[in-house]
C-alpha cells in the first residue's frame, strides 16, 4: 500500500488527525520558542552542518581513530556491513554469556535492523525500555516516530494496553499512575537483564567513547545493572571531537522538544571493572548513500525528529503511513536509497513547502533531496500510464505554443458546458472535496489581444 | 549621473546591514537607483517581460489583467510575449524534468530580450530561478533566471514601492504560499530564528482601509503542491481545510496571496463547503480603488 492510500485511512478518524496535529504542533512550538532563546541559533546549524560534512569526507579516517581509542579503552569493536551481520554478532555475544533476557534503550538502528523479532524467534526476552517503546512494543507496532514513538496512541489506548498485558485498574487514562505502574514493571526488567543493549547518539572520534540521550536515564539503568553493555552505532554518528558535543548536544534537545539540553547525557567510555563493553558500527547501506553525490547530506541527520513535527503531512498521517523504521521527510529521503521500489511513493508525500529543510538542526536540504528523488525515480521505477502519458504530453503541448493555445480553449470549453456528473466523478480526484474554478468568457491571451486592438 | 553616485554610496553604507539580515530592506530610492543603473547601463527605459502563469491565463485572466494594470499604473514598460505557455514547474515537481525541458527554452526565448520578468506567482517564478539547471547555462538563460521577479517582490524591491495607492476595506488573511516564502524568501519563516520581514505585508499594510488579520499558524502550508493535490488528495483538502479554518477563526474575509494556484485550491473547499470567504490574488488587492 503506497503513502496516499494509508494516508487516506488514517484521515478516515478526523478527530484523531486533529488531535494529532496539534500535539506535534505543540512540540514544533516548544522547539521554536527554544531556539529563540539561543542567541546565534542559524549559525549553531551552520556549524552542526559543517562539522557532519567534514565528518563525512573523512570518514575512514575518523573511523578507525574512533575504533582505536576505543580498544585502548577497552572496548571490544565489531563492524556489521548490514542489518543481517549487526543481528548474528549480537546474537554470538549474548550466546556466549548465555544470555536469555536483553533490556534495550531506544535505537533507531536496531528497529532498521529489526532486531527484535530476529532475537525473539531465539527465545530471547527482549524489553524495550524507553516508556513509548515499551507502549508499541505491547500493542506489537512499530515506533511512529524516531523521539516520540507512541505519539499516535491516546492515553486511554495506553491505559486499555496497559490494563491487557501489565495488569493495572481501569484509570481512564491517568498519565501519573500509569507512568508509575510502567516504572514498577520496568525496574523488575532492569534488574533481572543479562545485557543491556543502547543506541548511540554520538561517538567522538578522539576518545572512542559513545554518548546517549534520554529523559528517562533508561540507558544508564540498563547498563549499570547488566554485566554486559552492547552500543549499536551507524557508521555516520561518528563526530571529530569530544568538544563538538558542545554544537550538537545543544542543537538536538532544542530541536527534538524544546528542552535545553536531554535529562541525561550519559558519556560510556570503558566498561565498568569486571564488565565487558561491546560497540557494533553498523554500515547497512550508508557508504552507498554516502556515494550519491545528491543525497549524501542526508546522512548528517541527528534524529531529533523535528523535521517530523514540522511536516504539515507527518501530523496529517501518522508515522505509520511512512511504513518504514524512520517515517516523515527524512525518511522519505534515506528509505528511496534501501529499496526505490518498495519506498518510490514516499518522495512524493510532500508539497515541497521546505518547512523540513529550516528546521533541521544540520541543515540537510531534505525538500531538495525529495524533489531529486521524484526526478530518479520517474526515470528508474515503471510509472503509472495515465499518470506518465498525461505528463509527457503535457511536456510537448507546453513547449508548442499553439498547441498550447488550442488545449487551453478546448479545456475551458469542456469545464465551462459540460453536465455536473461528468466532471465531479470518481476519476476527478480533485473534485471530491473541491470545486473546480469557475470558468470565465475569455482568458487572458484574448482579453489582451482585444484590448490592444481597442487601445 | 551624479545622483546615481549618490545613491551608490549610501548603498554602500546600507549594504553591511542588508549583509546582517539577508533582506533586501534599504531605503527605497537606493532601490530605485539600481534600477536606474540598469536603465542607464542598457541606455533605454526598463522593458518588463510580463510572464502570465498557464492556469492563470485560463483560469483566472482577472489575476493577470490586475498584474498588468498595476505595473502600468506604476509607471512600467510592460510587454506581454505572445507565444508564452508554463515554466515547466508542474511537470518537474511530478519527476518529469526531462520532458520539461521544451517548456523551459520555450519560456527562455520569449523572455531573453528583457530588463525584468515579472510573473504573479511565486512558485513558478521559483521554479525558473532554482530549477532551470537543468538547461545548459547560455549567457540568456543566466540573465533569464536573474532576472525573473514575482510580482510583489518586484514592485518593493526593484521599483522600490510599498505604498501604491489602493484602498480595500476588508478583514484580510495573508497566505504565504511556501515557494515564494521559504524559496524567494518574500518574507521571514517562523522555523528561521532572525528578524521579522514580510514583503507581501509591507504592501498590504500600506492598503488603506484594509486590516490584516494575525492568523493562528502564520506559514503553513495549505497542501495544494501542485499533483500533490490530486495524488495525496486525502490530506491535500485536509491540509486546505485546516488553513481556511484558521482564517476563519481570526475573522478573516478575504483570504490573499501571492500564489495563485495556492489561492485555487483554497477556493475549491470554500465554494464546495459554501464558506463565508472570498478568495483574492493580492494584485486583484492592490489594483483596487474600492472606497472606504
Ligand atoms: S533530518 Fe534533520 S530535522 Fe529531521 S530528524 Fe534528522 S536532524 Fe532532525
Amino acid at each position: 500500500m503506497n503513502h496516499a492510500k494509508k494516508a487516506e485511512i488514517f484521515n478516515k478518524d478526523e478527530a484523531k488527525v486533529n488531535w494529532h496535529d496539534k500535539a506535534l504542533w505543540y512540540v514544533r512550538e516548544k522547539r521554536d520558542n527554544s531556539a529563540h532563546k539561543v542567541q546565534g541559533w542559524e549559525y549553531l546549524r551552520e556549524l552542526g552542518s559543517a562539522i557532519k560534512a567534514n565528518v563525512l569526507s573523512n570518514l575512514d579516517e575518523y573511523l578507525i581513530q574512533f575504533e582505536t581509542n576505543a580498544q585502548k579503552n577497552g572496548i571490544k569493536v565489531h563492524w556489521a556491513s548490514n542489518a543481517e551481520e549487526h543481528n548474528n554478532i549480537i546474537n554470538s555475544i549474548l550466546e556466549k554469556h548465555n544470555a536469555k533476557k536483553v533490556v534495550k534503550s531506544k535505537s533507531m538502528l536496531t528497529e532498521e535492523c529489526h532486531l527484535n523479532p530476529f532475537l525473539e524467534k531465539k527465545g530471547i526476552e527482549v524489553i524495550d525500555t524507553d516508556l513509548g517503546e515499551r507502549i508499541v512494543q505491547l500493542a506489537k507496532e512499530p515506533p511512529s516516530h524516531i523521539v516520540l514513538p507512541a505519539i499516535h496512541k491516546k492515553k486511554e489506548e495506553v491505559d486499555v494496553l496497559f490494563q491487557e498485558h501489565l495488569g493495572t485498574k481501569p484509570s481512564q487514562g491517568n498519565p501519573e499512575y500509569l507512568v508509575s505502574e510502567a516504572r514498577k514493571h520496568l525496574r523488575n526488567k532492569f534488574l533481572n537483564a543479562d545485557v543491556a543493549i543502547t543506541g548511540v547518539n554520538f561517538a567522538p572520534a578522539d576518545t572512542g567513547g559513545v554518548v546517549v540521550c534520554t529523559n528517562e536515564g533508561n540507558a544508564d539503568m540498563g547498563v549499570h545493572l547488566a554485566k554486559v553493555h552492547i552500543a549499536c552505532m551507524g557508521i555516520e554518528k561518528i563526530i571529530p571531537k569530544e568538544k563538538h558535543l558542545g554544537v550538537f548536544l545543544r542543537l538536538l534537545a532544542r530541536s527534538a522538544t524544546g528542552q535545553p539540553i536531554t535529562t541525561y547525557s550519559s558519556h560510556f567510555n570503558k566498561p565498568d571493572e569486571g564488565k565487558e563493553m561491546h560497540i557494533v558500527i553498523v554500515d547497512n547501506g550508508r557508504t552507498e548513500q554516502l556515494g550519491r553525490e545528491d543525497f549524501r547530506a542526508s546522512l548528517h541527520c541527528i534524529r531529533c525528529g523535528a523535521c517530523m513535527n514540522t511536516c504539515p503531512i507527518y501530523r496529517r498521517s501518522g508515522g505509520h503511513s511512512y511504513d518504514y523504521a524512520i517515517p516523515g521527510p527524512i525518511g522519505s529521503i534515506l528509505s528511496p536509497g534501501k529499496d526505490l521500489k518498495k519506498h518510490s511513493s514516499l518522495p512524493f508525500a510532500s508539497t515541497l513547502c521546505g518547512s523540513c529543510s529550516n528546521v533541521c538542526p544540520v541543515k540537510i536540504n531534505i525538500h531538495e533531496q525529495l524533489y531529486k528523488w521524484r526526478q530518479v525515480i520517474v526515470k528508474e521505477q515503471k510509472q503509472p500510464i495515465v499518470k506518465k502519458s498525461v505528463l509527457k504530453i503535457a511536456g510537448v503541448v507546453l513547449s508548442k505554443p499553439k498547441l498550447y493555445g488550442f488545449a487551453g480553449k478546448s479545456a475551458r470549453f469542456v469545464l465551462k458546458h459540460a453536465p455536473r456528473f461528468m466532471i465531479y466523478n470518481k476519476l476527478n480526484a480533485w473534485g471530491k472535496a473541491r470545486d473546480l474554478p469557475e470558468v470565465k468568457n475569455e482568458n487572458f491571451d484574448e482579453w489582451y489581444k482585444k484590448r490592444n486592438k481597442n487601445g | 549621473m551624479i545622483i546615481c553616485s549618490v545613491y551608490y554610496i549610501i548603498l554602500q553604507l546600507f549594504k553591511n546591514k542588508q549583509e546582517r539580515t539577508g533582506h533586501l530592506r534599504i531605503n527605497n530610492r537606493v532601490i530605485s537607483y539600481l534600477a536606474c543603473k540598469k536603465a542607464i547601463n542598457n541606455n533605454k527605459r526598463m522593458k518588463v517581460g510580463l510572464f502570465i502563469p498557464c492556469y492563470i491565463n485560463q483560469l483566472y485572466p482577472q489575476v493577470g489583467i490586475a498584474t498588468l494594470e498595476l505595473l502600468e499604473k506604476l509607471g512600467v514598460d510592460v510587454y506581454y510575449p505572445k507565444n508564452q505557455t508554463c515554466c515547466g514547474q508542474p511537470l518537474g515537481n511530478s519527476g518529469y524534468e526531462e520532458d520539461s525541458k521544451g517548456a523551459c527554452r520555450l519560456f527562455v526565448e520569449n523572455f531573453k530580450s528583457y530588463d525584468y520578468i515579472v510573473g504573479p506567482s511565486g512558485s513558478c517564478i521559483y521554479h525558473v530561478k532554482k530549477h532551470f539547471d537543468i538547461l545548459e547555462q547560455t549567457q540568456d538563460v543566466i540573465n533569464v533566471r536573474n532576472n525573473a521577479y514575482e510580482l510583489c517582490e518586484f514592485i518593493v524591491k526593484i521599483l522600490g514601492r510599498t505604498d501604491l495607492g489602493a484602498s480595500f476595506p476588508h478583514k484580510v488573511g495573508l497566505h504565504k504560499s511556501c515557494h515564494g516564502l521559504r524559496g524567494l524568501k518574500l518574507g521571514s519563516c517562523s522555523e528561521v530564528m532572525g528578524d521579522h520581514y514580510s514583503t507581501e505585508e509591507d504592501l498590504l499594510n500600506n492598503v488603506k482601509g484594509l486590516e490584516l488579520m494575525s492568523l493562528n499558524r502564520k506559514d503553513e502550508c495549505c497542501g495544494f503542491g501542485g499533483t500533490f493535490s490530486v495524488f495525496e488528495e486525502a490530506i491535500s483538502t485536509k491540509m486546505g481545510k485546516d488553513r481556511i479554518n484558521d482564517h476563519i477563526d481570526s475573522n478573516v474575509e478575504v483570504i490573499t496571496g501571492a500564489d495563485h494556484s495556492c489561492l485555487m485550491h483554497l477556493e475549491g473547499l470554500i465554494n464546495r463547503n459554501k464558506q463565508p470567504l472570498k478568495v483574492m490574488h493580492i494584485a486583484e488587492i492592490l489594483n483596487s480603488q474600492t472606497q472606504v
